[in-house]
């Protein structure tokens, strides 16, 4: 029975070899090769001078990964606590803006954030501008906001929110009543509980919400491009003009993209393997 | 090594492409035409394919580079394509176009010889001319004291976080070329040092607000920034949303460029791609086209009834300014150059200059 429903995963075997497989070779058989097709290290060689951007990339994804899970936890956590139909609102509020177009959704974060944009000229309307320049003796006509690292994460967190919270929402809600209670009974306060039981409970889905937001946020190009300015690159952009600007180094593109996928694994390895430790002594 | 990757490469390019190759049967005749986006008036797609019964397959792509990396890896299958100038200079270097047969291509004629037979195509084997426009720099007069003339303006400090440089290596340090009186097209690298270390002092200078592609409409039509360095035809786009715009071609002389009709080397058709290009070239696909895209044409008929088409149109004469900044007169352009291709030493010298800059 097992194997005869297995022939269903066929296609979706066929998909991931050719769609995720068979490019990551490809992407590690260009990084280790020269423009003329021999053999090379040089693409590494050159990574050091990066070293710069790539720090600068996991800063803001690091950043921008904290804030949604200082802010998605407590959402799914009380989500999961209202009825049905709250959660149900609750959810398409949570999924609404990703009907939209990702480049449209970022896009109009311009137009909020400019300095002429909404939010100043609102600022501007309510004096707020002017009471800053009182108090301070600034001179200035808008808030900066635009093109600055502090737009970029906002970009992220705004994005890639909604990834944090399903993960912890799907884990919370499903987790086991009886052990709550179980906790009770034995005469555990409520902060307890959640410290002792919910917490390490739905740890698995606070990692995968990690991932899944670290991960796009550290190779994003259009956020950075849109919202940051473009002044100060990151890994996305690097890796983008290598394929895109004028030069076409397809090699050294994939050298760097090759090196970040490396480091992110590895981070992810290490976390994961911290929260089985975790989710271990908890239980026992 | 390389055969595994180009196989693969091949492979997924074969399977991106399925539903496009699907309809190029026998019997049916297509065209596969890759130019850029918003650089056609869509009406002449349709009227071509009911003239000839040639069905139009009309993709676009971002930039020339991206286009390059399309041809590149194999993944564009295409007959026609639309680059600039220095990349039709690369495509023929490397031998990736393929010689036309201007006899099947009459309104040839019509284009101006002005645009005949330049650096890229010095025989006029390859190409016939799409479009051509000037770069410039574009103001906004309610923020700008006095008028702006000169590519010192992009490095001027006393414009510090008003100012908008262009994402694209080859522009700006164009810019930054022209200030300092150096030739664009310059390989010596002192001269591509110099420029790049201009552009490393503006930036420490907080003079570049951000640097920007198409974020440029938005940023100059709001009144979100005082300068930037654009193309003339968005420049009119830009106006027609901001009237403070203005648009100015430096006296140090700037960049002007030609954007040429080119088949393939390995197009799949070729006679239709030919059809295609003499249809683009005529007089009343070249007015069309003026009219949508806002870029100047390379049809010296199409160039003189323009202001009549206009006042025809839209019931108002054309405004002589605007008409010049679309189709620069010759006192500007004998002031501008062409790109031209750059060798791969120097292609590599621009990008770890302009990663640098970014670092």
């Amino acid at each position: 029975m097992k194997n005869k429903l297995s022939r269903l995963a066929v296609p979706y075997v066929v998909w991931m070899a050719l769609f995720v497989v068979a490019p990551i070779i490809m992407m590690v058989i260009y990084a280790f090769s020269a423009s003329n097709g021999g053999f090379t290290l040089n693409n590494f060689v050159k990574m050091g001078a990066y070293a710069e951007v790539f720090i600068r990339s996991f800063k803001l994804a690091l950043i921008a990964t904290a804030i949604c899970l200082l802010v998605g936890y407590p959402v799914s956590y009380f989500m999961s606590k209202e009825g049905p139909r709250f959660q149900r609102m609750a959810m398409v509020l949570i999924m609404l803006p990703m009907w939209m177009n990702f480049l449209l959704r970022t896009y109009s974060w311009m137009t909020i954030l400019e300095n002429n944009g909404l939010l100043n000229q609102l600022f501007q309307k309510i004096g707020l501008i002017a009471l800053y320049n009182r108090m301070t003796g600034a001179d200035l006509s808008y808030f900066p906001m635009m093109n600055t690292q502090g737009a970029v994460v906002l970009g992220m967190v705004y994005n890639y929110l909604p990834f944090m919270i399903l993960p912890i929402y799907s884990v919370i809600i499903k987790l086991d009543g009886s052990l709550i209670e179980a906790a009770r009974d034995l005469g555990a306060g409520s902060a307890t509980v959640f410290r002792r039981v919910i917490l390490p409970l739905s740890l698995p889905g606070v990692l995968s919400g990690i991932t899944m937001v670290f991960v796009p946020a550290v190779s994003t190009f259009a956020i950075s491009q849109m919202l940051g300015g473009g002044t100060e690159l990151l890994l996305g952009d690097l890796i983008e003009q290598q394929f895109m600007g004028g030069a076409y180094n397809p090699q050294l593109g994939a050298a760097i993209s090759l090196v970040m996928m490396v480091i992110v694994v590895v981070c992810m390895l290490v976390m994961n393997r911290f929260g089985e430790g975790e989710e271990q002594a908890v239980m026992l | 090594m390389k055969k595994i990757a180009l196989v693969l490469a091949m492979l997924m390019a074969m399977t991106m492409l399925l539903p496009g190759c699907g309809s190029g049967g026998d019997d049916e005749r297509v065209v596969n035409v890759c130019s850029w986006g918003e650089y056609i008036d869509e009406s002449l797609i349709d009227e071509f394919e009911s003239e000839t019964g040639i069905t139009v397959n009309y993709q676009t792509v971002e930039s020339n580079e991206a286009l390059y990396s399309l041809l590149k890896t194999g993944a564009g299958d295409y007959d026609v394509i639309v680059p600039s100038d220095y990349m039709i200079g690369r495509l023929i270097a490397e031998d990736m176009l393929s010689e036309l047969d201007y006899s099947n291509i009459p309104n040839y004629e019509k284009i101006d010889e002005q645009y005949k037979g330049l650096s890229y195509d010095p025989e006029n084997k390859y190409t016939v001319p799409y479009t051509w426009g000037t770069l410039g720099i574009i103001y906004n007069s309610k923020m700008v004291k006095g008028d702006i003339t000169s590519w010192d303006a992009m490095f001027d400090p006393q414009y510090a976080g008003n100012v908008l440089m262009i994402r694209n290596s080859r522009d700006a340090l164009a810019a930054a070329l022209l200030d300092l009186g150096y030739n664009i097209n310059t390989t010596d690298e002192k001269e591509l040092t110099a420029a790049y270390e201009k552009l490393k002092t503006a930036k420490e200078a907080g003079v570049y607000q951000a640097f920007v592609m198409d974020e440029v409409f938005q940023k100059m039509e709001g009144g979100n920034a005082a300068i930037a360095m654009y193309y003339a035809g968005d420049y009119l786009t830009m106006l027609e949303n901001n009237p403070d715009l203005r648009y100015v071609v430096p006296k140090e002389g700037s960049n002007w460029f030609v954007d040429a009709m080119c088949v393939l080397k390995n197009a799949q058709h070729k006679t239709e791609a030919e059809e295609w290009i003499n249809f683009i070239a005529s007089t009343e696909s070249n007015l069309a086209n003026m009219d949508y895209v806002g870029y100047a044409s390379p049809n010296g008929e199409a160039l003189t009834q323009y202001p009549a088409y206009y006042e025809e149109n839209y019931g108002e004469a054309l405004d002589n300014a605007q008409f010049e900044v679309m189709a620069a007169p010759d006192s500007v352009l004998k002031n501008c150059t062409l790109y031209e291709n750059l060798p791969q030493d120097t292609l590599n010298l621009y990008n770890d200059l302009w990663t640098q800059l970014g670092i």
